[in-house]
């Protein structure tokens, strides 16, 4: 296996953790020195693989949270039930070294310089799927695109918002949108209910009154879903019913995971 | 030792697997079903993560795709529900 056609960059390198951020209670950044990285686009991943004293390895996909350029980071959620997220999150300490292997992903990717670069954003954030979205969000600043952007994010509580400083200042043109689905603060004035039609049809760009004849595909609205599942399968099923193209929503699952 | 999980997930997840395979960025490669005809990305196919090895099924009509198994060291590919993969 480890003679098949690998090219370019994709093998396994050594990182080191260079400094980790606790954003909340369950919820860390890993921050990775990476020798040979060779930069990344805007909502692509990498894998990470631990091997243990046995010998037995797990391979996990995290989203990369920084923006091209910046300093390679992973924002991990600690699973209950998991292999591996409890010691990304809790026993990794700067200065430790992680095999990793990216930048992965041509699909699930925001490039300013591409047509559906230029057009209206639409971002939908499940939880911990929050975290790709994001370095679109600090892409679209890096590069001073003023294309309107909203980000619908969907998360228990307010404790379990990740990045909620940086949202709390969004840049020019951008719109951050909480729906907060178990918990919410003294207050609130939000959304307090899993996302449905309903929201969707409130928060995303109106497709439906553009005749489709008239706008082409190039122009409409992008969306990019990610989070569980079941959340990324019922919004996408909304955008769709509310007009978009399956083209123009492109999705990325997390699994059945840390369900807002 | 767990057994993997098998939630319902999508070609992003087999990113990396797919280049070791193929040499190639392959999520935005465009396969189509044997059975039912249904064309889309790898991106959005189902894939589904198991101890055994990796399924990837057509959204349309659950035709299994493409089947990855891992014997002693050597990945096992099996393309036969694909009709193209371009």
């Amino acid at each position: 296996m480890a003679g098949t056609a690998v090219r370019g960059r994709l093998t396994w390198q050594t990182a080191t953790v260079d400094s980790v951020i606790d954003e909340t209670p369950t919820v860390r950044t890993l921050v990775l020195g990476v020798p040979d990285w060779g930069g990344h686009q805007a909502g692509q991943h990498l894998d990470i693989r631990l091997t243990g004293d046995d010998g037995y390895q797990a391979e996990r996909s995290y989203s990369i949270a920084a923006a091209p350029g910046e300093p390679v980071a992973i924002t991990v959620e600690r699973l209950d039930d998991g292999e591996v997220s409890p010691y990304l999150t809790e026993d990794v300490q700067a200065g430790d070294e992680l095999e990793v292997r990216g930048p992965i992903g041509g699909y699930f990717v925001w490039d300013p310089a591409r047509p559906d670069g230029d057009v209206p954003l639409l971002l939908l954030a499940g939880g911990s799927g929050v975290v790709p979205l994001r370095s679109i969000l600090r892409h679209r600043s890096q590069v001073g695109s003023s294309v309107p952007t909203r980000l619908l994010y969907s998360a228990r509580n307010w404790d379990e918002v990740i990045y909620r400083s940086e949202f709390a200042s969004p840049a020019p043109g951008v719109e951050v949108i909480y729906t907060l689905t178990r918990q919410q603060p003294a207050g609130w004035t939000g959304y307090a209910r899993r996302v449905d039609q309903a929201m969707i049809t409130e928060v995303a760009w109106p497709v439906a009154q553009i005749p489709m004849a008239q706008i082409p595909m190039a122009q409409m609205p992008v969306a990019y879903v990610c989070g569980p599942t079941n959340f990324v399968e019922a919004v996408a099923a909304d955008l769709v019913a509310l007009g978009y193209p399956p083209q123009r929503v492109k999705t990325e699952r997390f699994g059945a995971t840390g369900t807002p | 030792m767990k057994p993997l999980e098998d939630d319902v997930l999508d070609g992003n997840a087999i990113g990396g697997k797919l280049i070791e395979l193929f040499g190639i960025e392959m999520t935005t490669a465009v396969g189509t079903c044997g059975v039912c005809g249904n064309a889309g990305q790898v991106a959005e196919m189902a894939v589904y993560l198991m101890q055994m090895g990796t399924v990837v099924r057509c959204r349309v009509c659950d035709n299994v795709l493409m089947v990855f198994v891992e014997v002693r060291g050597v990945t096992c590919v099996d393309l036969q529900g694909l009709a193209s993969l371009s």
